[in-house]
């Protein structure tokens, strides 16, 4: 059992890479750790308000990460995967509005929104929302659900490259449309807010922000080493086969359809974990994360980081996010010219992200495969071969 | 038709656009028979792979497999793969950001389910085989390069190996030579014959030496316009007036490697 354990291990990191994630997970839970156990006054001190902002970042790499699984290592470009983490998001969130009880402004057992629309009793959907553990279950299988039905009629009538992008932002702008509405069921415009306690444990308690931070954080890990497992196995050279030459994958008698659809829904699963973490740290849900654009950021953060990586979209989501914070605050006009600029110059100068530029080795193959491509439309056999003695 | 072949080709058309590409193709195997098909630019042989492999659907006509049990016009192009019908494209296509022995994992005959492919590892069996199959192409000592940064001539041996793992029934070879040295061309040849009698090998080639080297007396097909003109020796064809005035014809314009006669000598393609 534990060579098994061991050997398992040893195909998803050598024992070197295994002690720097170990050092990176370190250095991601010592913001916590600062947090808590420093005094205020001391140089090593961590603001509170900066515990829920690292971990809204780890979310937002969980998301990233989920994404690279479908873009970086399939070639799926999805423009829609804000769709899965805000369908998490919500789950959550209806856990912790049903979670209010009667403490609310109208003292109401229904949330707040609907007292105010005047509904009397509670919508069908709704219910069983009160048991943390449905609601965590729902939390995976909702955006699961949704990815695996999407997935099939997209995967099975074969819709790819940019028509795939295409669909994926109308569902998210359709899904932002029917969150919109007030009699959709999910407090519309404002979605869904003011919550007060998970698990009874009040939101508002530094302590709490720590565990949500600590919980975020081992919820990257173990979604890291299953995307690890995943890429490693022989399905993720598939998938790398299939990113690349999809038809010749078919001629080797793999079917795209089904690793696409597994890959997919799994993302999507991931990304739903990501939302309904994200939710609790920032206190709200509501349809502005289904924004087209949203969906369009997470596809940069990738790209910014690296894709075909898993690192790389971490990488680029914890960067973003923290240049994010900083410029909109400091020039709250300027961010989407600098996201704009970033994308292109990323597109232009870092076509691997910054995980391609910094490590050499990589570029060196990287530049050695485009100069055998060259050579190789060199002699080019669409063009008659000289036979002639 | 007869009941002892390994692969039929009924009747079939295939038009793109209004435009024929194939008219009435009629085409039998025999098992374990190496079958050279030759013909101009545009006659249509690679659609007659694409129609076989499941890429290309046939307006009419069908594709029978051993015994008309198995109509591969019906089926996907995963499930053609899996009846046993390999095949080798035109402009080698291989896993460039694969290592050249994950190619060959890939391609090696197995359960291809993406559940399969999850959790099974490699079988020792399965590595020898792969093995086998490097020393066979001569890229053991690339095995662990990407194959992006293979030559030409060593994307398609790469191709053929993996063609070789998959263990088909029927191998279909679409230009194996293009690229190549002279010597790769004489061990190409000397591959594709020993594949043959096992297995049944089609072979689409423009060169005509490496054709005769490889038909020796067995059957060639010439491909025009769509439809078969000519079926026999390499040596009846070459003498048929029909095949004439159409290489000859050709050979009025550009295409001066398609030419059929004795004169063109061979050369190594610069690799
Ligand atoms: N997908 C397609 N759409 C439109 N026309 C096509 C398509 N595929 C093939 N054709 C046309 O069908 C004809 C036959 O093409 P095919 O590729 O089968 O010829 P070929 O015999 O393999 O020629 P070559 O020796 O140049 O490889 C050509 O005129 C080609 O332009
Ligand atoms: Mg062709």
């Amino acid at each position: 059992m534990v060579s098994r354990l061991r050997e398992i291990a040893l195909t998803l990191h050598s024992p070197r890479r295994w002690l720097g994630l170990g050092v990176a997970m370190l250095a991601v839970l010592a913001l916590p750790a600062l947090n808590r156990f420093t005094p205020a006054g001391s140089a090593l001190h961590v603001a509170d308000h900066l515990v829920p902002l690292g971990g809204k970042f780890l979310c937002y790499a969980l998301v990233a990460m989920a994404m690279d699984l479908v873009w970086g290592f399939t070639g799926v470009l999805s423009l829609g995967h804000a769709v899965f983490f805000a369908l998490g998001g919500y789950a959550m969130g209806m856990y912790l509005m049903r979670s209010i009880g009667t403490a609310g402004v109208y003292r109401s057992e229904l949330p707040d929104f609907m007292v105010f629309l005047d509904w009397k009793e509670l919508p069908w959907y709704w219910h069983g929302f009160q048991h943390f553990g449905f609601a965590a279950a729902m939390v995976f299988l909702v955006p699961g659900l949704l990815a695996y039905v999407f997935g099939f009629f997209a995967f099975r009538s074969r819709i790819r490259g940019v028509y795939f992008s295409i669909i994926t932002q109308a569902l998210t702008y359709a899904l932002m449309l029917l969150m919109f509405r007030n009699d959709t069921g999910f407090g519309g415009n404002n979605g869904l807010t003011d919550f007060k306690t998970l698990l009874g444990h009040p939101l508002a308690e530094q302590g709490t922000k720590q565990a949500l931070y600590v919980v975020s954080a081992i919820a990257l890990l173990l979604s890291y080493l299953l995307c690890r497992f995943v890429v490693t196995s022989k399905l993720g050279r598939v998938l790398l086969a299939l990113r690349d030459a999809e038809s010749r994958v078919m001629f080797c008698g793999y079917s795209p359809f089904h690793y696409k659809l597994f890959v997919w829904t799994l993302s999507a699963m991931l990304c739903g974990l990501a939302g309904a973490l994200y939710v609790p740290q920032v206190g709200i849900i509501n349809p502005s994360e289904l924004q087209p654009s949203a969906s369009i950021e997470i596809a940069i953060w990738c790209a910014v980081g690296g894709r075909g990586t898993l690192i790389g979209g971490i990488l680029g989501a914890l960067l973003v996010n923290g240049w994010k914070s900083w410029l909109t605050a400091a020039y709250p006009d300027l961010w989407l010219y600098f996201l704009g600029v970033l994308f292109v110059s990323v597109t232009l100068f870092l076509p691997n992200g910054i995980l391609g530029a910094l490590s050499w080795r990589k570029r060196s193959a990287v530049l050695a495969l485009a100069e055998a491509r060259e050579a190789e439309d060199k002699h080019e056999p669409s063009q008659p071969l000289p036979r002639q003695a | 038709m007869s009941t002892d072949y390994m692969l039929w080709v009924d009747d079939v058309s295939v038009s793109f656009d209004g435009f024929k590409a194939l008219t009435n193709l009629t085409l039998a195997l025999a098992p374990g028979e190496l079958r050279c098909v030759i013909g101009p630019n545009g006659a249509g042989k690679t659609t007659m792979m694409d129609v076989i492999t499941g890429k290309t659907r046939p307006d009419s006509g069908d594709v029978y497999m051993h015994g008309s049990s198995v109509v591969l016009t019906h089926l996907s192009e995963p499930e053609i793969a899996e009846h046993g019908i390999g095949r080798k494209f035109q402009r080698p296509t291989v896993f460039e950001n694969l290592t050249v022995f994950q190619n060959l994992e890939l391609a090696l005959k197995a359960k291809k389910t993406a559940f399969r492919s999850l959790f099974s590892r490699l079988s020792s069996e399965g590595r020898d085989r792969i093995d086998a199959a490097l020393g066979t192409i001569g890229l053991r000592e690339r095995a662990e390069a990407p194959a992006g940064l293979l030559a030409h001539g060593q994307k398609q041996w790469l191709e053929i190996g993996m063609l070789l793992v998959q263990d088909p029934k029927v191998l279909l070879v679409d230009e194996p030579v293009a690229g190549m040295t002279h010597r790769e061309m004489d061990r190409t040849a000397e591959l594709l014959i020993s594949l043959a009698g096992e297995r049944t090998v089609v072979v689409v080639e423009h060169d005509m030496d490496f054709v005769r080297g490889i038909a020796r007396n067995g059957k060639v097909t010439v491909l025009h316009e769509g439809r078969v003109l000519a079926e026999g020796t390499m040596d009846a064809v070459q003498n048929d007036p029909k095949v004439i005035e159409v290489y000859l014809g050709q050979e009025a314009g550009e295409a001066k490697r398609t030419s059929l006669g004795p004169s063109a000598e061979t050369t190594g393609a610069p690799c």
